[in-house]
């Protein structure tokens, strides 16, 4: 699926206009434990997370991930947003707790055949 | 004779992959004396590898440097571990390296460079610094401890990596010997001083440094010190108002 879709379909809010919403989304991946997403996030998945400083970036550049999502309506830093610019790893943030947005994006990949 | 001591135990130097590049010794030194610090601290994320540099330069332009580490626990907080001696902080070192999984990768996080008292690059550290240990922040605090180190849990304050922002509350059988407030705190929160009063609420002294990735950040955040010489045993009984050994600020 699309970022771009999920995007709409969950109503989040991109970052900045600069982030590439065209990539595929074929996975997720749910952790507030940076040590944990190197160790067990796939590729081309989307991460939902709390964390709002840089080193997010930098995690989800060394593990593929295709997009980050913020919870709970916090923030990233505005060094964060800068790094994810130059990285090209998409950020979105929603108002919304983590467990309603990832059961909602569970519930969206599964419609597409997403077997978890 | 007991005097006051400026220090700022909490800088970082071009090991660490987010500080800047011109974190080196005979810079830091500098900058530590323009600002006129008595003491500074070197601690790197989860190594020590520049510590023993600056010390040579420090010594020479008269400013104590003492060596640590800003550990990173399972949990993902930071803990600051000071040593008197290079032979305790090396032994902690080689525990944390035995339990720091992952191999850095300098485009993603930066370089981690490795200098001499002349400020020239030495070599690279090759692990993944910036990554937490698998030991628990009571292991490290324990570890600390039987080495004769002090633990003061860093940027209390901040929203990452910090004991508060990672688990809520400080844990009633974790013997920390120190709060850290970041220069932010200062800004945000009002004055240290109106800090000071909040310590009741968790028990625990506080303290403030800088935690400078960059030069101009040095002394940004100090700590005064009402101790006989500049040394981690002093700074302990300053810390528990031992012997009329207290903290100032």
């Amino acid at each position: 699926m699309k970022l771009q879709k999920i995007v709409k379909e969950l109503e989040l809010e991109v970052m900045s206009e600069a982030f590439n919403l065209d990539v595929v989304i074929a996975d997720g991946y749910a952790s507030d434990l940076l040590s944990d997403v190197i160790a067990n996030a796939k590729k081309d998945s989307i991460w939902i997370t709390l964390q709002i400083h840089q080193n997010i970036i930098g995690v989800a550049v060394l593990k593929e991930l295709a997009g980050i999502i913020i919870v709970n309506g916090r923030k990233p830093e505005a060094e964060t947003l800068k790094k994810a610019e130059q990285e090209n790893i998409p950020v979105m943030v929603t108002e919304l707790p983590a467990f309603e947005i990832i059961g909602k994006l569970y519930g969206l990949l599964r419609s597409l055949g997403f077997s978890g | 004779m007991l005097r006051e001591f400026k220090a700022d135990l909490h800088i970082h130097t071009s090991l660490s992959p987010c500080a800047d590049e011109e974190m080196f010794p005979k810079r830091i030194i500098e900058q530590a004396k323009m600002n006129n610090l008595d003491i500074i601290g070197i601690c790197d994320h989860n190594s020590a590898e520049n510590v023993a540099a600056t010390q040579k330069i420090g010594y020479k332009s008269n400013i104590a440097v003492i060596g640590g580490i800003e550990a990173t626990s399972q949990e993902e907080v930071h803990i600051l571990a000071l040593f008197d001696d290079l032979e305790e902080l090396f032994r902690f070192q080689e525990i944390v390296y035995d339990k720091l999984p992952g191999f850095n990768d300098e485009k993603v996080f930066g370089r981690q460079l490795i200098v001499n008292e002349n400020d020239e690059v030495t070599g690279c550290n090759c692990r993944l610094l910036i990554g937490a240990t698998s030991l628990s922040l009571q292991e490290i605090v324990e570890t600390i401890h039987l080495l004769g180190g002090l633990s003061i849990a860093s940027h209390i304050d901040r929203k990452s990596f910090s004991i508060i922002a990672q688990l809520g509350f400080i844990p009633e059988e974790l013997f920390l010997d120190a709060l850290e407030l970041s220069p932010n705190c200062q800004n945000q929160m009002g004055s240290f001083s109106d800090m000071r009063i909040n310590q009741e609420l968790y028990g625990f002294p506080l303290v403030t440094f800088s935690d400078a990735h960059f030069l101009r950040d040095i002394g940004k955040s100090l700590t005064i010190f009402f101790i006989e010489e500049a040394s981690i045993k002093e700074i302990r009984k300053a810390l528990s108002g031992k012997d009329g050994r207290k903290v100032i600020t």
